[in-house]
């Protein structure tokens, strides 16, 4: 068994305009050392996903079904005591704004010492010094000074630093960081991405990074799983998703995608129409009203769900298209483009 | 940080000086309003058998007849550094500091004030603590279970506590609790801290209790409605994404937030408690400064009135400032501008 391993997630919220389906059977593994990159617009149940591992829903509001296992410990079925141990010392989560993430009234120093002594009995003076420590490795200068200083004397990159030496303080295994650069200076978010890397390298950490971004996921994943309303629809490596995406979502992902680096004399294609309802999930494959092609799979993508399958190489699309019609299709229309 | 306290002490001066101008101002143009001239003024002052000269030399004496700046500036350097009377049938000196002198009552108005400081701020103190203890203990647990029997219950209760006057209250509370069931000391107990501490808080229960009830209705509302704002802020989830027990994300991370916003209001209460605790004063029969004000108001003594006046702004003023330094203490945010 992989080190996290999530079998048929699903995650709804009852509310008054009806059942929202935020994740509905999501299965990925990921193993130490390796960084999952999960993404996908608004809405597609990316989030989601990562709070229900951490166990992070309000009490009463989701109904979660399904398997979540952390190093062999199951999670859905736990009692919240179980799982509120794990978090910060064995699961970690760092968040998209650091300003609104941290504490206002707290030095940057009582928040990390106040992780560490959760789950470590020291010493206030000893925590202190591992939070000085802490900051330093991730790159803070003067880290002894820092440590007293609040959250909103820090820039924006310094701020996210200290979220990530507040999140990894206790040395977990798997470290889940959801869109952690958004917020930040695109010059900022490359320094970000390469601490990130180096830390996991460092403490062989697992790391999911949550994102919209697909050059944030280009920088730093292993592998990549495309997730569109509640369900992931295709997975692979990096090298997979980018060179031999499968799925026309991904193919209109990287489409509207920007890129610096090759010529562009064509216009950006932007994915026609708008995220669905999770309410109303459209019938069959959730895509297909803003599919290109939904039309040459003769009616199955309207009326059944297509499922993850395997392609070859443990490269994974949920996709009714056959082999060959992508293969058509990518050459022809896509990849030109590109 | 200094810069910030001295700031805030200046705006403090100055605004207490623009009281005092006001006040001024109001208890010189009402009576002329009304129709007073320096004469009637003065012949309040004077007894019956009074002659005309008799009236006018009072007048004079009194500075009736300067202009309202002479009038204001003597009376402010009273405060500071003394006055003296001159009533014909003698110099009466009023010691600094000067809050003006009670022709009525034949003394000075500072003396009083000083003596019933001590009953009001017993009051104020104990009621505070009451519910300050109270209101947030109830705010809290209906935050986090909104929308439950308890919540709802209490939420009722908070408005029937602030939906009844304070000497309804207080008198039902008189009339059960203490002269029907004989619980509690009647009106007129008080004892002083320093006589006698536990008779002190005995004989004040009842009107703490009362007090707090109406105000402790106000703050668990206050404080539910905070909470369930910082409640829903990301640095709650960061707290449990740390895996800190429940307890300590509420009080800790939620109530700490959600505490500055009632801290500014309790201030302004406390400072307004001081000087206006009129009808529980009266209620209960107690000798503090709202006590006072009813009894200059009920014998038209302006002197008295005005020292009250005085000392009840002086007071509101007072807790503003130490409440916006409390708030740079709490909120480092605030400190560094």
């Amino acid at each position: 068994m992989s080190f996290l391993e999530v079998k048929d997630l699903r995650v709804h919220f009852p509310t008054d305009d009806g059942l929202v389906k935020s994740v509905d059977g999501l299965s990925f593994h990921l193993d130490r050392g390796k960084t999952l990159g999960i993404v996908g617009e608004s809405g597609s149940g990316k989030s989601v996903t990562s709070l229900s591992i951490m166990g992070l829903h309000k009490a009463g509001t989701a109904r979660i079904s399904g398997e979540i296992f952390l190093d062999g410990q199951e999670l859905v079925g736990a009692t919240p005591d179980e799982v509120r141990a794990l978090r910060g010392k064995r699961m970690a989560m760092i968040f998209q704004d650091p300003l609104s993430a941290m504490h206002p009234f707290y030095t940057v120093g009582h928040q990390i010492i106040e992780a560490y002594r959760v789950h470590n009995q020291v010493s206030k003076q000893v925590a202190r010094k591992h939070a000085i420590e802490m900051l330093d490795r991730v790159g803070i200068p003067q880290p002894d000074r820092r440590v007293d200083a609040y959250p909103h004397q820090f820039s924006g990159g310094m701020r996210q630093r200290a979220m990530i030496a507040m999140a990894l303080s206790c040395d977990p295994d798997l470290l889940i960081a959801d869109e952690p650069t958004t917020a930040l200076d695109v010059t900022v978010q490359a320094q970000i991405l390469d601490l990130i890397r180096d830390l996991q390298r460092e403490f062989n950490s697992a790391v999911i990074i949550i994102t919209h971004d697909l050059g944030v996921v280009a920088e730093l994943a292993d592998d990549i799983q495309v997730m569109y309303a509640g369900r992931a629809i295709e997975y692979g490596t990096a090298e997979d998703i980018f060179d031999r995406p499968q799925h026309p979502y991904t193919w209109g992902l990287l489409g509207s995608m920007p890129r610096i680096d090759q010529e562009r004399t064509e216009r950006l294609i932007p994915i026609k129409g708008t995220p669905p309802s999770l309410i109303n999930v459209p019938s069959g494959c959730a895509f297909h009203p803003r599919c290109n092609y939904a039309s040459l799979t003769g009616g199955a993508s309207e009326s059944e769900v297509p499922e993850l399958l395997d392609i070859g190489d443990g490269h994974r699309v949920a996709c009714h298209l056959t082999a060959e019609q992508r293969r058509k299709s990518w050459e022809t229309d896509i990849k030109p483009k590109l | 940080m200094i810069a910030y306290i001295i700031r805030r002490l200046l705006a403090a001066a100055g605004t207490l000086f623009v009281v005092s101008v006001l006040t001024f101002g109001i208890f010189y143009m009402f009576p002329r309003l009304a129709g007073a001239t320096p004469e009637t003024l003065a012949s309040r002052y004077v007894g019956r058998s009074a002659t005309a000269e008799t009236v006018k030399a009072t007048a004079n004496a009194l500075g009736f007849y300067d202009p309202v700046t002479v009038q204001y500036w003597h009376w402010a350097k009273g405060i500071f550094v003394g006055a003296d009377y001159n009533l014909g049938t003698g110099v009466e000196h009023c010691p600094a500091p000067c809050l003006g002198y009670s022709f009525i009552s034949r003394t000075p108005v500072w003396p009083d004030l000083l003596d019933r400081f001590p009953v009001t701020l017993s009051l104020a103190i104990g009621a505070s603590v009451l519910w300050l203890a109270g209101g947030l203990a109830v705010g809290v647990l209906s935050a986090l279970r909104r929308g439950t029997v308890l919540d709802r219950t209490a939420m009722m209760v908070a408005l029937a506590g602030v939906s009844m006057p304070i000497f309804w209250t207080g008198l039902m509370a008189l009339s059960f609790f203490s002269y029907r069931w004989g619980l509690f000391p009647g009106g007129g107990s008080y004892v002083a801290f320093t006589e006698n501490p536990i008779r002190w808080a005995y004989a004040l229960m009842l009107p703490w209790i009362t007090l707090a009830f109406l105000f402790s209705a106000q703050y668990a509302r206050l404080t539910r409605a905070g909470m369930l704002e910082t409640m829903n802020e990301d640095f709650i989830r960061t707290a449990r994404a740390k895996g800190l027990v429940e307890r300590d994300v509420v009080v800790k991370h939620g109530l700490r937030a959600a505490l500055t916003p009632i801290l500014t209001i309790f201030g302004l209460d406390f400072g307004l408690l001081i000087g206006g605790a009129v009808l529980t004063e009266n209620v209960f029969s107690l000798n503090g400064l709202g006590k006072y004000a009813v009894i200059g108001i009920s014998d038209q003594d302006m002197p008295k009135i005005m020292g009250v006046t005085l000392v009840a702004a002086f007071f509101i003023v007072l807790s503003n400032l130490v409440v916006d330094l409390l708030y740079a203490f709490v909120d480092p945010r605030v400190r560094l501008k």
